[in-house]
């Protein structure tokens, strides 16, 4: 089996990648989509408030704007050439997915209609009611299907690359409706598998979204970038975890302790509920802490968003999406009652290390979207930035990996004993082995772990026995699948899936151990404050038998020295 | 419903590698408050019996992985509260009018095909304008409502799965890929009318629904296929309703 151009995953990032190769070839590349959901499955159909793009600067916004608003809510740890780039790419991305069918919401002049986000300092946030992900993945999905020579296998559950004197040669994959293990041979492939997903127990992510992608560019020799940057969104529905929107706070919601008091004014006097993510979770969680939560029946604090005071229609033509959830799974009409929040897991700032071109250390490999590490997002990223990193480096690296294709011929030779290896890893060592240990049990406990002890709040003590924890789990006799089946083992790719849970655990708590300062969406309580003498540095995590090895590299500064970040 | 509580669950299994004929295995589950049908499977596959396939991604009613039968209706699991079907007694089946992989899982090559068989994007004739795109395109609200409730669909094809004439007939497109082709007809911004209706002009078209409105029924998101059916059917009878 063989492919130009491969790519692994088919969200946002993966389907705009795909549609750009094909572009750039004029259709004569053979692009593989290889992805372990059907199309339109992925998480980024779960993406709702916004994408964000200057795209009025005649009416007041401007990239210098944007561009500085990234790095500030980064907390400095952006590259600002990665983000200049992006900015800058930004708005063509929105014209071009209008071109093709998306149903952006309009103005009055029948232009591109825009509101506001967190952290942002012009209402810059591109939105189509609030289900922006879902439509962009419709219009990525139906706009690819347009070019017969992007096959999609859907359903394929990639196990691992295949890299040969670090140039990237193919992959192995499960094709799930058989339980075959195929060899895909590829001149090119980008990773575009989303970032590290549900490593906690409470988090937004659909239960697809695990860091398989990450492990396996990890262990074929592609370092990881800034792991120990989880991004807790604000409002996470209790107790469900499911993604309230940062629009609802965009369109006027707000935010209300058990006292019924805005509490915000004691953390963000100006921005207010729309403050940076990192500032508002933090508010959040020490409300909590301090008391002035409200005790739920699932046993579960929580604070309230307070819809009410939005205009009724708009709240239901703005934020349908939300409302349905809303009443449909938490029995709650946010017209006129309040939701119960808590600050949820929701986003990896970190990712597989690549250049500001998504091109990563091994030849012939990029990556593109939450997967990657541009780094755009730095400690702390903003809502509304992420979809739109997604379409910019799914064209930039379908671009790259679709001209380094057209250049470069197949090798002559291909490694096969490296799926040989897998084939025998895969069917004789796991295959129908019932395990000593639930599988499941150790995906819990990893959860549970990383809940108590790599959290919003972190510190020295509590993460030295968290990383003891994990590393326990990973000594145990859990990788086996009891199921023997070969059509469509879901206990095979879960367990697959769990070994990359807990591997991915223990590298953001090592990172996070390392870290010795506060910075964005890493709070220490033991190292209360920003230190950027010693940490304005990346944190490159490599891989060894023995476990992860960190080293540093050096942020990419221009034009903005870091200053105090106020809100 | 109580946290003590609880329910069983009677689930369709089927392996082909077994060549077993499929059989039902029955499963009790703890319930708790605002339990799903896809919580109280995933308890299952985690808890009682690992081999048992299922589907499933969002738990929000977004990604349309988890269409299945339950007590006889084509549902979301993730949508399906265990308290609303108001029954200590859940039959759990794959979704009606499609192959079975394994267990709850069914097949949607042929349902995604016939989605694909639309041409389901923007057709147009400025090639330049695409390709380099400098100017929006402008729409008014108006002209947006007329499309973008058949833009719901999340593909998760309960619709086909409850049709009776694709039951009958497997070279009727179904309800989703023909509410698709109305999205993509009535959307200003195309430029392909003729070429749509020529895809659906015909026996096996849309001509064979018969309005028994299943789809519409079924539909977790309010797309309402046979509405957009019927506005096809109409704008191929009388011209098109607009310039």
């Amino acid at each position: 089996m063989e492919h130009d151009v491969v790519i692994v995953g088919s969200g946002l990032a993966g389907l705009r990648a795909a549609i750009e190769a094909s572009r750039v070839s004029r259709g004569r590349l053979s692009v593989a989509v290889v992805t372990k959901t059907q199309v339109m499955r992925s998480h980024s159909v779960s993406a709702e408030g916004g994408t964000a793009a200057v795209l009025y600067p005649e009416e007041g916004d401007s990239f210098e704007s944007h561009i500085y608003d990234t790095i500030k809510g980064s907390d400095f740890l952006a590259d600002q050439n990665a983000v200049e780039l992006f900015v800058h790419s930004a708005p063509r991305e929105i014209i071009q997915l209008e071109h093709w069918g998306m149903p952006w919401a309009r103005r009055e002049d029948g232009r591109i209609a825009q509101r506001a986000f967190g952290g942002m300092s012009y209402p810059r946030a591109c939105f189509a009611e609030d289900k922006v992900g879902f439509f962009e993945m419709q219009t990525l999905y139906d706009t690819a299907l347009k070019w017969d020579n992007i096959a999609f296998y859907q359903e394929w559950f990639a196990t691992s690359l295949i890299v040969e004197e670090n140039r990237f040669r193919g992959l192995t994959a499960i094709e799930m409706k058989t339980g075959e293990l195929h060899a895909i041979k590829a001149k090119s492939c980008i990773i575009a598998t989303g970032g590290a997903g549900r490593m906690y127990t409470f988090a937004t992510f659909g239960h697809s979204s695990t860091p398989d992608g990450l492990y396996i560019a990890y262990k074929a020799g592609a370092p990881l970038k800034d792991m120990e940057f989880v991004q807790f969104h604000p409002t996470g529905l209790v107790p469900s975890g499911i993604l309230i929107t940062e629009a609802a706070r965009g369109e006027g919601g707000i935010l209300l302790n058990a006292k019924e008091e805005r509490f915000l004014k004691r953390y963000a006097p100006q921005k207010m509920e729309l403050a940076p993510r990192d500032i508002v979770s933090r508010a959040m969680y020490t409300e909590i802490l301090e008391g002035r939560g409200v005790e739920g029946p699932d046993g579960m604090s929580h604070l309230w968003l307070d819809l009410t005071v939005i205009e009724p229609e708009k709240l239901k033509r703005r934020l349908a999406g939300i409302r349905e959830i809303c009443v449909k799974l938490a029995g709650i009409d946010p017209v006129n009652e309040k939701i119960p929040v808590r600050p949820v897991a929701h986003y990896y700032m970190g990712g597989i290390h690549t250049n500001i071109y998504g091109a990563t250390p091994i030849t012939g490999l990029w990556a593109a979207g939450e997967a990657a590490c541009i780094s755009i997002n730095g400690a702390n990223r903003l809502g509304s930035n992420s979809t739109i990193e997604c379409l910019v480096w799914g064209r930039i690296t379908g671009e790259a990996a679709a001209k380094y294709a057209m250049e470069n011929g197949f090798s002559s030779s291909f490694p096969t004993e490296q799926a040989e290896k897998e084939e025998k890893r895969i069917f004789d060592g796991l295959l129908g082995k019932a395990p000593r240990i639930n599988p499941y049990e150790v995906k819990k406990k990893m959860q549970r772990t990383m809940e108590s002890h790599c959290h919003i709040y972190r510190d020295e003590k509590s993460m030295i026995e968290g990383l003891r924890m994990i590393r326990e789990l990973k000594q145990l006799p859990y990788m086996g699948v009891e199921d023997s089946s070969r059509a469509y083992n879901t206990n095979l790719t879960n367990v697959l899936e769990i070994e990359a849970m807990v591997n991915v655990g223990e590298i953001i708590v090592t990172a996070a151990l390392q870290r010795r300062e506060s910075r964005g969406a890493h709070a220490r309580r033991d190292y209360p404050k920003r230190d950027d003498q010693n940490w304005l540095s990346h944190t490159l995590i490599h891989y060894t038998v023995e476990g992860p090895e960190l080293s540093y590299a050096p942020v990419h500064i221009d034009k903005y020295q870091p200053v105090e970040r106020k809100y | 419903m109580s946290g003590a509580s609880e329910v069983l669950l009677r689930v369709y299994r089927y392996n082909p590698s077994n060549s077993g004929k499929p059989h039902y295995q029955n499963y009790r589950v703890p319930t708790f408050r605002g339990m799903t049908v896809l919580d109280a499977l995933i308890y299952i596959k985690e808890n009682l019996d690992p081999t048992l396939s299922i589907r499933y991604s969002c738990r929000m009613a977004s990604c349309g992985s988890c269409g299945m039968t339950i007590n006889g209706l084509p549902r979301l699991a993730c949508f399906t509260q265990i308290s609303e079907l108001k029954s200590k007694y859940i039959l759990v089946q794959p979704l009606r009018n499609l192959p079975v992989i394994k267990d709850l899982v069914a097949d949607l090559d042929e349902f995604f095909n016939k989605h694909r068989l639309v041409k389901p994007y923007l057709i147009r004739r400025d090639v330049e304008e695409q390709e380099n795109p400098r100017e929006q395109y402008r729409q008014s609200d108006e002209e947006l409502e007329r499309y973008v409730q058949f833009a719901y669909c999340i593909k998760c094809a309960l619709c086909y799965s409850a049709c009776p004439v694709v039951s009958t007939d497997k070279n009727f497109p179904g309800p989703q890929a023909l509410a698709q082709l109305y999205r993509y007809y009535i959307d200003t911004r195309d430029e392909a009318s003729e070429e749509r209706i020529r895809i659906v002009n015909n026996a096996h078209g849309i001509w064979r629904c018969h309005f028994a409105d299943s789809c519409s029924q079924v539909c977790p998101k309010g797309v309402d296929p046979a509405l957009a059916i019927q506005l096809m059917r109409r704008e191929m009878m009388f011209g098109p309703s607009r310039g």
